[in-house]
């Protein structure tokens, strides 16, 4: 009990000081998550979309796809990103490998598929008869797909709650790609590891509760945004 | 009225090889209301969607004024120039305002205009005090009209209506129903209207279709379809819940005598002898009095014995049926039920005029 408490008075001393280094840490988790997160959505919402409105062959393997594909273990994904970008791995010659970059590509692989299957699952349950009313009120295609969307925005903001929080918390991913290098890969989760195998419990404290106080705050704001003008 | 705005040719549709529909040909006049009754999958909503553009014929052409329809893929324009209205009113989460601008939101409508029509179609079905509250909160007769008013502010060319009313509870169904009744007349917009209730089709439709089994069976105005079906099929929709088999033996002045399960029956229809017809009575053309008491006179030529079966109460009336050899049913207020002493077992004179009947030819 002695070292939770000693180790979390530390971290506060750390987090009020505002210790530049806790700062840097952070933001780069913020702008690697939040970078992945938002190309996510770029990716998985419109293949949700696409997988819930068309039917063609090979959809329903499709969809097992996106849905093995939301619990895609982080340490996999590190792998196998971890050999594209490898020197001499297919895509070497970019030399993105232990760079944020890097990072933000493996939880984009992450995040993804869970987009994509929370939106597909979105606009299902959306009553199939709208879609057909819409077009019966002279909606054009993209007119149709904008509104089922903007119908389905809160079960849509769940999907980016989702992916964020499965980014922001994954390590397997960032360690094996990003390196955990000091002051240029080292993220939240990672840094955390690396300061409990030290000991130094209380920087490990502080850098745990920073990535709760993030989540916290970036899931209570899309709540927010979801649950606003909806009464119970 | 100017012609046919709308038209099928030759019309099939299949789901998975089964065919659904089969409409050979169908025009439905400018300004017209058209009520399409039958029983549930007999293909009305099908054919809904067929004329509203919504669904693709397997084969056969849908008319527009007269020209067939541009491809799938090309028919916005085309579906802009309608609305729907279904079971269901479908709104989205917003406000009541915000849904029924929405159809004159997708044209691109001009933002004043639209403000003005989208009151006055509020105003129109009652909902102007409903404007600023959310769909959510709304009763499902709130809703339809939110709906309604939706499509109708669009001033469509062609208003589809499929079973508008279905789930309502009769007030507020009636309610409804009396306000579009008063919107359709006073706009003339062309309208197919989709019903399993005969009674909405009967408020409702300048004509009326029957569509039995995926094909339309008879389309005429409301009076002739219900007097005179044109199949047994139809006569059993519309209404008619006597059908007795029987053959002409002898034509005579104006009247017809035919014989039906033992009976010698007299009927005012044109026949030829020898042919073989459908006699279809409505339980509100037969009068019953018990046997053996004398009848008033009457000019009910036709009298059968037979003995009552069971008697159902439906509102202040008992359809009740008698055994004459083959079923005949009977339309008996409460009243006279008492009065006249009848009961299950009873024998009883089944009677009736020989302008009642309504003769089906059998092939």
């Amino acid at each position: 009990m002695e070292l939770i408490w000693h180790g979390t008075k530390q971290a506060a001393q750390l987090l009020f000081r505002g210790d530049p280094e806790v700062l840097r840490i952070t933001l780069l988790s913020l702008q690697v998550s939040g970078a992945a997160t938002l190309l996510s959505l770029l990716v998985g919402i419109p293949l949700g979309t696409v997988l819930a409105l068309t039917r063609f062959p090979g959809r329903s393997i499709a969809i097992s796809l996106v849905n093995t594909g939301m619990g895609l273990p982080p340490v996999v994904v590190g792998l196998f990103v971890s050999i594209f970008l490898w020197r001499s791995g297919p895509l070497g010659f970019l030399g993105l490998l232990y760079t944020p970059t890097a990072i933000v590509i493996a939880q984009l692989v992450i995040a993804a598929p869970i987009v994509t299957g929370l939106t597909l699952a979105a606009v299902q349950q959306l009553n199939p008869r709208l879609r057909v009313q819409l077009v019966g009120l002279g909606a054009s295609q993209p007119q149709v797909v904008w509104l089922l969307l903007k119908e389905a925005r809160l079960p849509l903001l769940a999907a980016v709650m989702a992916g964020f929080g499965g980014v922001i918390s994954e390590i397997g991913a960032s360690m094996m790609v990003g390196g955990n290098i000091y002051r240029q890969t080292r993220v939240l989760t990672t840094a955390t590891v690396l300061e409990t195998s030290r000991g130094n419990f209380d920087m490990a404290i502080a850098l745990s509760l920073l990535l709760m106080l993030l989540t916290f705050a970036v899931n209570w704001t899309l709540t927010w945004v979801q649950q606003r003008g909806r009464t119970p | 009225m100017s012609g046919p705005i709308l038209g099928l040719e030759k019309v099939r549709v299949t789901y998975d090889g089964i065919q659904v529909l089969e409409v050979t040909s169908l025009d439905i006049q400018e300004g017209v209301t058209l009520a399409v009754i039958g029983p549930n999958g007999a293909g009305k909503s099908t054919l809904l969607r067929l004329l509203g553009l919504l669904e693709r014929p397997t084969e056969g052409r849908v008319l527009f004024r007269g020209q067939p329809v541009p491809p799938w893929g090309k028919l916005l324009p085309f579906r802009r120039r309608m609305a729907s209205v279904f079971q269901e009113p479908l709104l989205l989460d917003g406000t009541v305002e915000e849904n029924v601008s929405l159809g004159l939101r997708l044209r691109h409508a001009d933002p004043a205009e639209a403000s003005r029509r989208v009151q006055e179609g509020m105003a129109t079905l009652g909902i102007g005090h409903l404007a600023r509250r959310r769909t959510r909160t709304l009763s499902g007769g709130e809703a339809q009209r939110v709906s309604l008013a939706r499509a109708l502010v669009l001033d469509p060319e062609v208003l589809l209506l499929d079973e508008p009313f279905a789930a309502l509870d009769p007030p507020t169904r009636e309610g409804l129903l009396s306000d579009l009744k008063t919107v359709l007349s006073k706009t003339r917009i062309t309208t197919i209207f989709v019903t399993h209730d005969r009674d909405e089709a009967l408020a409702l439709g300048d004509q009326v279709a029957v569509m039995i089994g995926g094909r339309i069976l008879q389309v005429d105005v409301p009076e002739r379809v219900f007097a005179s079906p044109v199949s047994e099929q139809v006569a059993r929709f519309v209404g008619v819940e006597t059908i007795l088999p029987g053959y002409v033996r002898f034509v005579g002045d104006g009247l017809s005598t035919v014989e039906v399960a033992g009976w010698t029956l007299d009927v005012a229809a044109p026949l030829t002898a020898g042919e073989r017809v459908l006699i279809c009575l409505r339980p509100e053309e037969i009068t019953l009095f018990p046997s053996g008491v004398l009848p008033a006179p009457s000019s009910a030529r036709n009298r059968l014995h037979g003995k009552v079966i069971h008697h159902l109460p439906a509102g202040p009336i008992y359809r009740v049926t008698i055994d004459c050899g083959l079923p005949v049913v009977a339309a008996v207020t409460r009243q006279s039920w008492e009065q006249l002493g009848l009961a299950d077992g009873a024998e009883v004179v089944v009677s009736f005029k020989a302008t009642a009947p309504h003769v089906i030819r059998r092939a």
